[in-house]
């Protein structure tokens, strides 16, 4: 997938990430990430109840990239439990550094699975991993 | 706008992915031409030897070819003498070790190193680190909206309590040329030393460390048509003899015993270990290139490059230019800018997919940043090579981003 591809698929989750970009009122966690390349900061809510994430968002600025994957990430996380949470991260990291490339193990990632080729992007990888990082110092 | 220079620059002669490389990051660092490529090729393949120590042949050719290299770079910024010229990595470790070697041995407590807020890390952070140790004072020159070092800054915080000023003749951001003449005269009423980033200035314009007076020059080889790995320090003479050394090791020394040792004379003093043959071998041949070419060549090829990106760059309203946005004697072919709604890597992800190699992200300048109230910023930068025709590649390129992220033309 060439880069433009990826933008336009990043195109229709961008539009999505606003609904989880705001803060929440009963925030059990919180945590910044920051990009030291561009110099780009997100923070990271989370409400953890029961060992379960019952509910997250992100607030602060970044790239189309790095937006777009932390709120595909928090889509994905809301409703599992910690350690689950801590596969998905596991795996989108693995994803995107090139390790895991089994297209099974991939599936639980979802719609990120769209991320993929930002593997080929080592420019690029810091912005996909930002929100993930953020989530692993969180959790 | 045909150019004259491109073909020397083998680089160019290949496609990127099918499509002819638009090269607009030159402040990162510059293409090499076909001659420097080859001196350094030959130094590998005829003569490699370690300096100084081979009682042979081909390592005396090496030292004499090393040390013809300096005599070069002396000349070039019109030094007084070769041992004026320590040879580093790059423009980084020469400020690392003016800050380590000579600030540390002349700060004590309160005293005061006065920096511009637009200052490469590079040029900031051994000095804030430094002061720290020394419990003195990092002060900042401000900049005016478009860029400039202000009158009164200059005036008012060049002080008594000033024992080093350290700036760039040419800020890496935005291009701007500051007043260094005048800089370097205040600094010296007061009895401050000036250091000289001139990282950005000597690829596109001369520079005579005499004329100036300055007393310590940087500069990096590599962007200036040299290879990675070598840079410059210039120092004057009796303030480099004064200077303990930065690094220790190998073909520094005179006599090392258990507990002492005593210190080789400049340059030696100051280039502990094998030092990168090659590298000043290349270096000597960028020089006798861009000396070829000649600055004012340079300067006329640059300058309406300038002229033509920021007129072509105005006619897009969702461009923001930072710095001033109109040629002026006082700038130089580095033009940062932002494209409304869209993320300066996004930007520079998308030109890549058209071959286009420009600049995203914070310069290695937060703190400019910050005091411009952005996060990153775009930036292209021209050298002599280029054309017209780049920048009318980079402009269509650019027309098309924010519509690949959905927003209107």
């Amino acid at each position: 997938m060439g880069i433009e591809q990826i933008y336009s698929e990043i195109l229709k989750e961008h539009a999505n990430s606003m609904h989880n970009k705001h803060h929440l009122t009963h925030a059990t966690q919180t945590h910044k990430g920051i990009n030291p390349s561009c110099g780009d900061e997100i923070e990271l809510e989370v409400f953890v109840e029961d060992c379960i994430v019952k509910d997250a968002s992100f607030t602060g600025s970044g790239c189309a990239i790095s937006q777009a994957s932390a709120s595909m990430m928090i889509d994905l996380i809301k409703g599992k439990t910690v350690e689950e949470a801590k596969l998905l991260t596991r795996t989108f990291t693995g994803m995107i550094k090139n390790e895991i490339r089994d297209e099974e193990e991939l599936e639980i990632l979802e719609d990120a699975v769209a991320l993929k080729d930002i593997s080929h992007m080592p420019a690029r990888v810091k912005c996909a991993v930002l929100g993930w990082h953020t989530l692993e110092d969180t959790i | 706008m045909s150019n004259l220079y491109k073909k020397d620059f083998p680089i160019f002669n290949k496609e990127a992915g099918g499509k002819p490389l638009i090269y607009l990051d030159n402040a990162a660092t510059t293409q090499k031409p076909e001659a420097v490529l080859k001196v350094m090729e030959d130094y590998y393949r005829q003569y490699n030897a370690n300096p100084y120590r081979g009682l042979y042949e081909i390592s005396s050719k090496a030292t004499e070819k090393y040390e013809e290299a300096r005599k070069v770079t002396a000349d070039f910024i019109h030094a007084k003498a070769s041992d004026e010229i320590v040879f580093t990595r790059n423009a980084t470790e020469s400020l690392n070790l003016i800050a380590y070697s000579y600030g540390r041995s002349i700060l004590n407590e309160g005293d005061e190193v006065l920096i511009p807020i637009s200052e490469h890390h590079s040029n900031l952070l051994p000095w804030q680190q430094l002061i720290k140790e020394k419990k003195g004072v990092l002060n900042y020159l401000y900049l005016d909206e478009k860029g400039h070092l202000k009158e009164e800054e200059i005036e008012e915080k060049i002080t008594e309590r000033t024992r080093i000023v350290a700036l760039a003749y040419v800020s890496n951001v935005l291009g701007n040329i500051y007043p260094v003449k005048k800089i370097i005269e205040k600094a010296h009423r007061v009895g401050a030393a000036v250091v000289l980033d001139c990282a950005q200035s000597i690829p596109h314009f001369p520079l005579d460390v005499q004329e100036l007076d300055i007393d310590f020059a940087v500069f990096s080889g590599h962007k200036m048509l040299g290879p990675m790995g070598i840079g410059v320090l210039y120092g004057k003479k009796d303030l480099l003899d004064k200077m303990p050394p930065f690094l220790t090791g190998g073909e520094m020394i005179d006599f090392v015993s258990e507990q002492e040792a005593t210190f080789a004379p400049l340059p030696q003093k100051f280039e502990a270990g094998t030092p990168n043959v090659a590298g000043a071998i290349g270096l000597m041949e960028a020089v006798s290139y861009i000396k070829q070419v000649g600055y004012r060549q340079i300067n006329s090829i640059e300058e309406e490059l300038t002229a033509y990106a920021l007129t072509r760059l105005k006619e897009l309203p969702y461009v923001t230019i930072y710095g001033e946005d109109h040629l002026t004697k006082d700038r130089t072919g580095v033009i940062s800018f932002n494209v409304e709604g869209v993320h300066p890597h996004d930007t520079a992800s998308l030109l890549d997919a058209d071959g286009v190699c420009i600049r995203a992200g914070h310069h290695c300048a937060q703190p400019l940043m910050r005091y411009m109230g952005e996060a990153a910023t775009c930036r292209i930068s021209f050298y002599f090579y280029n054309t017209k025709e780049d920048i009318d590649v980079f402009i269509t390129s650019l027309k098309k981003v924010r519509g690949w992220l959905g927003l209107g033309n």
